[in-house]
């Protein structure tokens, strides 16, 4: 398959771009911030987002959704990239979503529809510590009564403050359990945790948390697999957001070049500065290739996607690093400000590349798969 | 089965059938290629066997046009054959400039008599050619070159030396750029032609390089005959046949960021594991997985970079792309080759270290970010062409 997008694709991406553009431009974030919305999120948008189809990309239609792809979600997160827009997109369009598609038909009906029109919020609670380490997760679920009581932190929950479920992995025994618990359940204590970003994600306390035997999505001990298979596509989602807000970045800067004045002539004449953007350049199209690959092959079912979903996390995180801090060094004082957005993408960028891995992470998988 | 799983399995079998066992498995040094020519040398037989059953399918040049002897092969078939030779890890059948280079430019712009003459000729590995482009005075500044072909009516005279000419010494014919016209711009006088390297008045002296090596050679024309009708394009407009061409070297260079060995077994096979089954030097590790990660990604950026120019959703540019970060990169995987290494890979001459194999491709990879157009040359094509800033 050609490593491009194809005519439909890139007929999405103009939607999403368009839509965003439009309804969600940067102005959308700085006002939820500045207002200190109590959400952090426009529900009206989200809504928006579930007429647009986005909200239900990878949602099959059945369900109520576009019934597309990997590489479509990826390119409504590289969207939201670009705009820095908060949404429950990754939270509820990816992870659940993609969670939810490999559970029982009652739990589809229940909440895949609701997703896909941007109704419901969903949150994958897996992260218990400062990194993102799903082997190592602590949080319990014992037998109990008719179902588990379970009891555990965790911590950079997307958009969990205003989750209306939570999907919860947690260990049983021997293997991981994923559990598909209701915000409000006693025992559950969800705290906002406003991000250096302004995006939002929830610290939730479990503590005895009672749940019946169908909360369990799947397998009892064998929700490893849809959990890694959500965790995948979100990586390479996540990754799509990276190279949406490097670029953006990358974009602003070259044009900052092009129209900053010193000694006489515009900034972008110093060959200094000229090779640093065409560096910046060829380290964004390797990545955009990397990405695209990734999100090709977990839709192809290939072998090894995972690894391609390594490579793509762990390069775009390192180039939108880059990225943005040279867009603030480029942009010189004003790009400190408050003000001028390259700040936000820096931010926004520090954030996406915690989420589901850094780049040292999936550099880990790499050399561990190489047999080193 | 669509037609491209029909053809992958037909090709699976075809090389099961034809590709010797002796050409199979990574190259021991770079002594062993095939580049085929008049003095052609070949490792075994198998390696001449191998070069010339590829050669007749045309697949040595997958998607040149058959009629030109290539393959006839769509984009989508020549990456199903790649990665058939890839699973069977089969050695190319052949090196070639003319492949590589200049073909592609005679494609584009020679007559249907060059292509006919020439082509068929490159496909099957019997003509070796080699590249005069720099000389001593134009290095970065190319258009500045300063070979003079005087006009003699049917044929020119050329007198001059060209310089870092790869492997003059051993070629067969040259692709040339000389200056027809002294008094024009220096981007407008200059024209692109081809001649055989026995012609009298051509010599050449192999430069010796830190690697020891000599894969460059100073090349001398002293009232050397060219015939008219060897001229590719148009008379005084040889840079546009040139630059085309410095677009598949680059291409071509970029892509050795993307050879040899994955870098954590190499370093495997030297250093062993600890009982974690960790390469038991933790910052090495992390370097090594670093780079494979950038292999990783700019094998792939290749790959899109031939989608999107077949797609013409990019300009021809983008080759400075892939030339500068494919080079560099491939300075980055010897560096860490060396340190993997560690001291077995500093023995100059034993046998244990193949005669130093690993610290003279360290040392020959330098040249990378140098030849076919420095990384610096390259980021100044980018931002001028690509993200046309102010002054590039």
């Amino acid at each position: 398959m050609p490593l491009i997008l194809t005519e439909e694709q890139t007929m999405l991406k103009d939607a999403a771009d368009g839509f965003l553009a439009e309804h969600a431009p940067i102005s959308h974030l700085r006002h939820l911030r500045d207002s200190k919305d109590a959400d952090g999120v426009s529900r009206d948008l989200w809504r928006a987002f579930g007429e647009m189809g986005f909200a239900g990309v990878i949602i099959p239609e059945e369900h109520g959704g576009s019934g597309l792809g990997a590489v479509e979600a990826g390119v409504v997160a590289e969207a939201l990239g670009r705009t820095l827009t908060p949404s429950p997109f990754f939270g509820s369009s990816v992870l659940a979503a993609r969670v939810l598609s490999d559970a029982a038909s009652a739990d589809q009906q229940a909440w895949l529809p609701r997703i896909a029109a941007g109704e419901a919020i969903l949150s994958l609670a897996v992260d218990e510590g400062p990194k993102h380490q799903p082997a190592r997760i602590t949080t319990t679920a014992e037998r109990s009564g008719n179902g588990f009581k379970l009891n555990g932190a965790k911590g950079f929950v997307l958009d969990g403050h205003i989750a209306d479920a939570l999907i919860v992995a947690a260990k049983t025994g021997a293997g991981t359990t994923l559990f598909l618990i209701d915000a409000r359940t006693s025992g559950v204590e969800i705290e906002r945790t406003v991000m250096v970003d302004a995006h939002n994600a929830a610290r939730v306390t479990l503590t005895d948390v009672q749940v019946d035997a169908d909360a369990v999505l799947g397998a009892v001990d064998g929700g490893e697999a849809a959990l890694e298979s959500a965790l995948n596509l979100g990586r390479a989602c996540v990754a799509a957001g990276l190279i949406g807000a490097g670029d953006q970045a990358f974009l602003s800067t070259v044009e900052y070049l092009r129209t900053r004045k010193q000694f006489g002539k515009a900034i972008g004449e110093f060959q200094a500065l000229q090779h640093r953007a065409a560096h910046l350049f060829t380290e964004l199209e390797i990545a955009k290739a990397a990405v695209l690959a990734a999100l090709q092959r977990i839709d192809a079912g290939t072998e090894k996607a995972d690894l391609a979903v390594s490579v793509a996390k762990a390069k775009a995180g390192r180039v939108a690093e880059l990225a943005v801090q040279e867009a603030v060094q480029m942009h010189g004082g004003v790009g400190m400000t408050d003000e001028y957005d390259v700040g936000l993408f820096m931010k926004r960028v520090r954030v996406l590349n915690e989420l589901l891995g850094d780049a040292g992470f999936h550099a880990e998988r790499i050399a561990r798969a190489g047999g080193y | 089965m669509t037609d491209l799983e029909t053809f992958r399995a037909e090709t699976r079998a075809w090389l099961e059938a034809n590709c010797p066992a002796e050409c199979r498995g990574p190259l021991d040094n770079d002594e062993d290629r095939v580049w085929g020519g008049r003095n052609a040398t070949f490792k075994t037989p198998a390696h001449k066997r191998w070069m010339e059953v590829m050669g007749e399918r045309g697949w040595t040049a997958p998607e040149w046009p058959t009629e030109y002897g290539g393959g006839g092969l769509t984009r989508e078939q020549a990456k199903v054959l790649g990665s058939e030779m890839r699973r069977i890890d089969a050695q190319s059948p052949l090196s070639s400039f003319g492949i590589w280079m200049l073909g592609p430019a005679l494609l584009q712009f020679g007559t249907e008599e060059q292509k006919k003459r020439f082509l068929p000729e490159i496909v099957r590995g019997e003509i070796r050619w080699c590249q005069g482009y720099s000389e001593p005075g134009a290095g970065s500044d190319l258009a500045g070159l300063q070979t003079r072909a005087e006009d003699r009516g049917d044929h020119w005279i050329v007198n001059g030396q060209k310089v870092w000419t790869s492997y003059a010494d051993q070629a067969d014919w040259i692709f040339c750029l000389v200056r027809t016209d002294p008094d024009a711009p220096k981007h407008l006088g200059i024209s692109f032609v081809l001649f055989d390297m026995a012609t009298p008045g051509v010599t050449t002296r192999p430069i010796t390089l830190i690697s020891g090596k000599s894969p460059f050679c100073e090349t001398f024309f002293d009232d050397v005959r060219v015939e008219k009708e060897n001229l590719v394009g148009t008379l005084n407009r040889g840079w546009d046949v040139a630059k085309a061409l410095l677009a598949h070297e680059r291409t071509m260079i970029g892509a050795m960021g993307d050879m040899g060995r994955p870098m954590g077994q190499v370093a495997v096979d030297s250093l062993g594991l600890d009982e974690t089954g960790r390469l038991d030097e933790p910052m090495l590790r992390a370097r090594i997985a670093e780079l494979e990660i950038d292999v990783a990604a700019f094998r792939l950026s290749m790959e899109r970079v031939g989608d999107q120019v077949k797609a013409r959703q990019v300009s021809p540019a983008i080759a400075s792309m892939l030339k500068y970060y494919g080079s560099e990169l491939n300075k980055r995987r010897h560096e860490l080759a060396m340190a993997a290494g560690g001291s077995d890979a500093l023995e100059w001459e034993s046998d244990r270290s193949r005669k130093g194999t690993a610290a003279r491709d360290w040392l020959r990879t330098k040249a990378n970010s140098i030849e076919g157009g420095t990384s610096e040359v390259q980021l100044n094509i980018i931002a001028k062409h690509l993200l046309q800033l102010p002054g590039a």
